[in-house]
Formats: structure tokens, sequence, C-alpha cells
């Protein structure tokens, strides 16, 4: 259980930005700010929050730059399905080539 | 007619992603934390300093008047640049000052309140710093102006003589 929770911690530390470091998850930094973060970190998840809720909880103070992978809501879904959107109008458009090769 | 879509539509789709690269281009890659966000002052049990009571930050800033909610340290600089200021602010009735000791030991804030004096109505005692990011702090010093539980102002880094104006106009 003990180690399972290290592994969350871990997980979660390195999807958090840094927001006062350059270029440095919440992971990587040794600096007051990032230690503070895992300490909550820590607290959230013996309170029994799952990924996600800790996610929100740091999102609804920081906003979402503080996530390096941003969760899926109404400013993020076009940067979401933008990739989706492409994926598929590609497989559209090669899909009436071959149709029309097989007439 | 047919034929002519597809050309179209790649220049299209290239005009628009040159379109978004170039605007991309003038964009300043320096974050800059967002400090005019309205929201309500979270409700978390904090230690009090001077008496160790554990008690609800609804608790502290429960009537509608003014508050200046300040985190500080003794070991930090730019902190003891902005205390004139928070002792100025102090002295006017419809603020009360509220602290946030942030990572400290009781020993050094306390010479540091003896030293330069204490603006403080109350003090919350934050040895981790957890509690500053409850409030979405970065670091000291940080200042949030409250009015009937919500952040109204955010001042991040030392109070300037600009930051002190703009507090008593809303004080007023």
């Amino acid at each position: 259980m003990k180690a399972d929770n290290e592994v969350l911690k871990n997980k979660i530390t390195k999807n958090l930005r840094c927001l006062i470091c350059q270029g440095q998850s919440v992971y990587d930094s040794d600096s007051e700010f990032a230690n503070s973060l895992k300490i909550v970190v820590d607290n959230k998840i013996n309170e029994g929050l799952s990924e996600n809720q800790i996610y929100s909880y740091f999102q609804s103070k920081y906003g979402d730059w503080i996530l390096y992978d941003p969760l899926f809501n109404k400013n993020t879904y076009f940067l979401w399905l933008l990739p989706l959107l492409i994926f598929f109008v590609g497989g559209a458009i090669i899909f009436n080539k071959f149709l029309k090769k097989q007439k | 007619m047919k034929n002519k879509i597809l050309p179209f539509s790649i220049i299209f789709v290239f005009i628009i992603i040159f379109v978004i690269f170039y605007k991309g281009l003038q964009n300043t890659n320096i974050y800059t934390p967002d400090s005019k966000t309205i929201f309500e002052v979270p409700s978390v049990s904090v230690k009090l300093f001077n008496s160790d009571e554990i008690i609800n930050t609804l608790e502290i800033f429960n009537s509608n008047k003014f508050y200046l909610l300040n985190i500080w340290s003794s070991w930090c600089v730019p902190c003891k640049q902005e205390h004139p200021i928070l002792m100025e602010l102090s002295q006017n009735n419809d603020l009360e000052i509220i602290g946030i000791n942030y990572k400290d030991t009781k020993k050094n804030a306390n010479d540091f309140l003896k030293d330069l004096g204490n603006p403080y109505d109350n003090i919350i005692f934050d040895n981790k710093g957890t509690n500053a990011i409850e409030w979405g702090a970065y670091g000291v010093p940080e200042s949030f102006l409250i009015n009937n539980n919500k952040i109204i102002r955010k001042y991040i880094g030392p109070l300037s003589k600009g930051s002190l104006q703009e507090i008593k106009l809303f004080i007023k």
C-alpha cells in the first residue's frame, strides 16, 4: 500500500509544473514551492483522493498551466480533439481515393 | 470541380497554421501568474502562531470588512522591504492584516517582529508551506486583499507604494 502511494505520488508530481522554476517538474525541483507541493500531494493521497481529483485541486488553485498533461475541459477540448479530427479527415481522403481506384 | 476542392483546402489549412504559428511567435514565453482571478477564501484548518490553537480559516475572515492576507518569513529579504508598508496599513482601522508565517521558526519570526514591529492582527503558522498552497501562492512575500470571503486582489512579490495606494482606494 505504501509503495503504491509512493509510485502514485511520483507520477503526480512528474505531471505538475514547478511554476517558479524553469523547465522543471515538481518532482525534479528542490525549491521551497515544489517541496511544499510534494507534501500537499502526499496529504491528498492519504486523504484518499484519486489522481484526477488531485489534478483538479491544483488546477483550481493555479490554473491549467500547472499541469503538463492538461485535463479535458472547455478550454482544452480543441487541443485534444484537433489531432483526432485531422486523423479522421486524412483517413476519409485516403478512403475516397481508394474507392475511386476500385471503380 | 472536385479536383479543385483538395488543393484549395490544403492551402486553406496551411494559411491557418501559418497564422497561428506567426501569432505564436509574438507571444511572450515568460509565464506571468494571473493576479486578477477572484476566488473564494479556502476553508481549511490552520494553526495560530500565538496560541497554537487550530481553527478554520473561515473563522478568521468572518466579518465583511477588508482583510489583507500577507505571506511572510523572517528569512525573506523582500519581506523586510515591504514591512514599512504593512506597518502603515496597520494604522487603518478598516483593514485587518492577517499573516501567514511561511516555513519559519517561531524564535526567528518573533525576533523579526520585535525588530521591525508587528502589523498583524492574527498570524497563521505554516511551517511546512502547505497552507500557502491552499491560497494558490508561489512563495514569499505575497499578499491577498479579501472582502466578503472573496479574494479580490493578489499581490505577488513585495508590496510597493503603488499597491499601497491601490489598497487604500479599495478600503475607502
